[in-house]
Parts: structure tokens; sequence; C-alpha cells
């Protein structure tokens, strides 16, 4: 380990953070985007150094200012966090190497530099929390991540934008403050904010009502942040009306980081510890996550705006990453973490496609994508593909965790059978709206009034396919994220290393 | 059972519920805000109370005092970050509302949804 290898987790955070401020400085055209796209890689090379030592099962951990605990914050780095670290960094990095004429289209120039620093803030606070090994630090950069997105959703030029990120700010606050009572209670009867220290001293008051009590603050807390069914009001809007660019990098990551602290501080701090954890959180998440797959499909088979239909896909996504968890088991618990990196992958190469298309269509209304494969075949087979992975055909990385979906539920035994069946209906349902909007794009005839439309800018589509790609990859040679989740859901059920 | 010795326990849960309704249940948009602002706030009392002994006194080192009792001054450490952060959100949504009324004409949820319906 060279000296610098072992600041990686630090810098992590460090970087974007402090590059953020001097980003709003860079007036010239183009300038700030090229900074902020150079931070986002280089925070990518660091996540995939971070990966690779997760891979070769080294711990990560790091001490701020040398001070250990239970005085100095810690920070640690494991299989779980690794994995979310790649998903975020790569997910902002494609979606600002692709979305340069996006933000053109979108955002006037002056306030460019605005826009991107906010970015930039919202890659450190979530990785922030990913990196952080501490109650209250997670709380802090929470907000830090929250606050900069409610700036990166009200960024765009839709004005309806505005009251969509209002009702985000005002659920996204009420969640993280529930978060921070709950953290509050713990601190009262633990003494300490470290989740390592708190793993241990919670055996001695486990049971007692104020840790009872928290256990249910942080868990809706987080479940509010997460888009849980039915705490998932805020997402659809404010995914459809943040700016495109905006939209890449939220979708694929921003419910992730929220579930990342729910899933570690309900195995990690409560599961050994509290009498009967394993089967309230089973009977409490479970039925949320079945009718999040169920309502939200359903609903998604109605929309007309294909933000929004991939939007509520999105809440229902998030159904199936808590079914996995909600079988508390091995196989349940990688075949959820897997998906967090699989949903990101086609969600991103989906949303990534939807920000090519609106470079070019008057609108995102399913009724003006009408004959875009003539015009936009490349984009449009991309968008395929990636609907294929949401849909789970083998051969796509959506197929991986379904299939260890599906054998989770099938090990539960009678009820699992039941489980299955929601799986295989939601993905039923993923097939029918994907379908919606091939069969408008492909054999719906163009109205003869629609202006002429060519294919989107080349970088763009270069990124899009290369997300494109990486679904049919990683659902071929599923190694690397299956390892990364297989070693995270230990790490969950063995409690830390 | 010391039911009122606890009071400070009672003024948090309700100054919280106080907050939780103005945000559920107002329309206007300064209002929910405001009933956010008593929400956190509320929050910030739980922190502080569980910080202070009866009794004692701030964590500094005095000449010839060796039984002084201490505060825990952590929660008020912590507190001042949640505090900052508190601020930060209101004025971000107060923000937001100005730009909602430039665009709207109004600050009423319900005339939004109007607008935005038409």
């Amino acid at each position: 380990m060279t000296a610098l290898d072992a600041h990686l987790p630090a810098l992590q955070v460090v970087v974007p953070l402090l590059i953020a401020p001097l980003v709003t400085l860079l007036r010239p055209r183009g300038l700030a985007w090229a900074a902020a796209t150079a931070t986002s890689l280089l925070t990518f090379l660091i996540a995939l150094a971070l990966a690779a030592g997760a891979l070769a099962g080294e711990t990560q951990g790091y001490e701020l200012g040398a001070w250990s605990r239970p005085y100095g914050i810690e920070l640690d780095v494991n299989s779980f966090g690794a994995m979310l670290l790649l998903v975020l960094t790569g997910g902002s990095s494609f979606a600002l190497l692709a979305g340069k004429p996006s933000l053109d289209q979108q955002i006037e120039p002056g306030r460019q530099p605005l826009f991107l620093s906010a970015w930039l803030l919202v890659l450190a606070g979530l990785s922030g929390i990913l990196v952080s090994a501490d109650a209250f630090n997670i709380f802090v950069f929470m907000e830090i991540s929250s606050l900069a997105t409610y700036i990166l959703v009200g960024g765009g030029p839709d004005r309806r934008a505005l009251p969509a990120v209002f009702k985000y700010l005002m659920m996204g606050t009420i969640g993280a403050t529930f978060y921070l009572i709950g953290v509050g209670l713990i601190y009262m009867m633990t003494g300490t904010l470290n989740l390592a220290d708190i793993q241990l001293r919670i055996q001695d008051v486990a049971d007692l009502r104020p840790v009872l009590v928290a256990a249910g603050f942080i868990t809706v807390g987080l479940g509010l942040k997460a888009a849980v069914f039915p705490l998932h009001v805020w997402l659809p809007n404010a995914y459809t009306f943040t700016p495109h660019a905006g939209t890449v990098f939220l979708a694929a990551c921003a419910t992730k980081v929220s579930l990342y602290v729910l899933l570690s501080f309900d195995f990690v701090v409560f599961q050994q510890n509290l009498m009967g954890h394993e089967a309230q959180f089973a009977a409490f998440l479970m039925p949320l996550a079945v009718m999040g797959i169920l309502v939200a499909s359903a609903v998604a088979l109605f929309e007309s705006n294909i933000k929004r239909l991939l939007a509520f896909s999105s809440v229902a996504q998030v159904g199936y990453m808590l079914l996995g968890a909600s079988t508390v088991s091995l196989l349940g618990l990688t075949a959820s973490l897997a998906h967090m990196f699989n949903h990101a992958l086609a969600k991103g190469a989906l949303f990534l496609a939807v920000m090519c298309l609106a470079m070019r269509l008057p609108s995102l209304e399913l009724d003006d994508l009408a004959g875009a494969a003539k015009r936009m075949p490349w984009t449009m087979t991309a968008f395929v593909i990636g609907g294929l992975s949401l849909i789970g055909v083998p051969g796509t990385a959506g197929f991986i965790s379904k299939w260890y979906l599906i054998s989770a539920s099938m090990e539960l035994g009678g009820a699992g059978w039941l489980l299955v069946a929601v799986i295989v209906t939601g993905s039923l349902m993923a097939v029918a709206y994907i379908w919606r909007i091939v069969e408008v794009a492909w054999f719906r005839q163009a109205g003869p009034e629609q202006p002429e439309i060519r294919e989107a800018p080349v970088l763009m589509l270069a990124v899009t396919w290369v997300a494109a790609l990486g679904n049919i990859y990683f659902g071929l040679d599923p190694s690397l994220q299956i390892k990364l989740a297989a070693d995270g859901a230990r790490m969950l059920l063995g409690g830390l290393p | 059972m010391n039911l009122l010795g606890l009071y400070h326990y009672w003024v948090f849960a309700v100054l919280l519920m106080i907050g939780f309704y103005a945000v559920v249940a107002k329309t206007n948009l300064i209002k929910k805000l405001i009933g956010l602002s008593i929400f956190q706030a509320a929050v910030f009392l739980l922190y502080i109370t569980m910080g202070k002994i009866s009794g004692g006194t701030a964590p500094i080192l005095q000449k010839d005092v060796t039984d002084a009792i201490f505060s825990n001054p952590l929660p008020q450490v912590l507190i001042l970050t949640a505090i900052v952060v508190g601020i930060s959100t209101t004025a971000l949504g107060l923000g937001i509302v100005v730009r909602i009324k430039e665009e709207y004409g109004s600050i009423d949820e319900q005339d939004i949804q109007e607008i935005d319906r038409q």
C-alpha cells in the first residue's frame, strides 16, 4: 500500500467537496463542465481503487486526523459501500460526459457553473454517506447531498419543477429529521455515534423502549428518503422535471444510498441485538415491497410521459431491492445488493437514451415519440437494450438480480412462491410498459407536421451505448457485482468484519 | 413515576407534533416552512436535553475545583451542526417559495395544483 492509497476513503469525499466551490468561479463557456467532468472521473478512479481493495478483502478504514475511536471520526469502506461508490461515481461521470449538449440546451450558460457546483456537492455528500462509519456524520452528509439535490431538481427550465422540489424538500427534511431523532435516542442510550461502537454497546440496552423507538424512527425516516412505497410521492415529479442530465445521475444513485444506510442500520446495528428484529423487519417491509412492485408498475402502465413512466418504474425497483433484503437471508441480501448495481446500469442507460431523445424531440410525451426509431435508430436500440435489462431478459444484467431474487424467494418454501409470483408479475408489467414505448417509436408513423429529426450528438450517443453494452457485459459476466454483493451481504448478516 | 420531571421530553413531543401538523395540514407554503422549522427545533431540544445533568456545569477545568459535575458538551456541538443544516434548509425553502410566487403568482398549494392542471 502506498502512502496515497491509505487516504483514498477521505479523498473520495474531499476531492469533489473542495472543487465544488471552485467550479462556481469558472465562468468561461464550457470550463465549468470540463472541471466537473474531470473531477467526477477522478472520483470514479478512486472508487475503482477502493473496489479493487474491497475485492482483495482489505478493510479500508481511515481515522481522520489519526484520532482513533471513540474520540475520532472514522471512515470505513466495506464491499457494499465500495459497490455503491462505483455506481455513484460511474453514474455521475456518465451523465456529465454525455450531458454537455443537454445542459447547454436546458440551462443558460451563466447558471451552468452554479448547477455543476451543486452537482459536485451531491456527489461529495452521497460519497460521504457511503464511506462514513459515524451515525451523525451520515446525517450531515445526507443533508449536504439533499440540499444540493434540491438545487439540481429545481435547476431546469420547467416551472413545474418548483412545486416538485418544494415537496421533495419537505419530505426529505422530515425523513432526515426522523433519522436524527433515532440517532439521538441511540446516542442517549449508548453514548456513542460510531456504528461499530453502537453495535457493541447496544447489547446492554437492547429491547429498552428508546432503542425500539429509535429503530422505528430510523427505518421510517430512511424509508422516506429511499422512496419506499408508500413514501415515494416526492419521487416521480422530482425525477420528471429535473434537467435530463441530472435525472440520469439521480435515478442511478440517489435512492440506493439511502437504502445503504437503512440496510446498514437495520442489519449491522439492530439485527443481532433486538429480540425478534428479523421478523419485525420482514413483516414491516415485505408487504411494502410487494405493494411497491405491483402498484408502481401498474401506474407506470398508464403514464404518458416517458420520464414519469421510468420514475414510477424506479419506485417498483426499490421494491425489488427491499424484497430481497426482507427475506433476511444471505441469498436474498445478495440479490438485493446486486440489484442496486444492475438497476443503476439499466436505469442509467434508459435515462441516457431519454436524454438523447430530449435533444431532438419537442417533448417527452409518448405521442411525440411516434416514428422516433426511424430517425434515431441508434438511440432507440440502446433504449431497448436498457429496457430488456430492466425487464430481466437473460443475457442482461437485470436477469442476474431477478434470478437471485427468485432463488432467494424459493428458499422460503410455501410462501416464497407467492413472492415469485409477485416478481414475475412485476416483470411482466415491465414488459408491458417498455413495450408501449417501443411500439410507438417503432411502429407508429410520425405525423407529417413533425420537424425533421436526426440522431443525437455523437459523444452523447457513444456514452449511452457504453452504458447499454455494460448491461450486456455485466449480464454475461456478473462476477464483479455478485462478488461485491455477496461480500456485502455477509458483512451485513455477520456484523462488521 | 415522575411524569412532570421529564417535562423537557413533553415539550419535545408536543413541539414535534405541532410542527408536523403544520407541514401536513397547511396549504400555504410559508406556513409549511414554519412548521418544518418548529419540527426541527423540537429535535434540537431533544439533543440539548439529553446532555444536561442536574447540577452539571460547563466542561471547563477550574483551579481548586475537583468535584465539579460536567454536562455533556457533545450533543450541543452536534446540534450546532444540525441548526446550520436547518437554517440552510429554511433558506433554500424560502428561495423556492419566492421562485414559485414569481412563476405562479401564488404561494398556496391548492392554487398551484389548480394552475398546473390547466
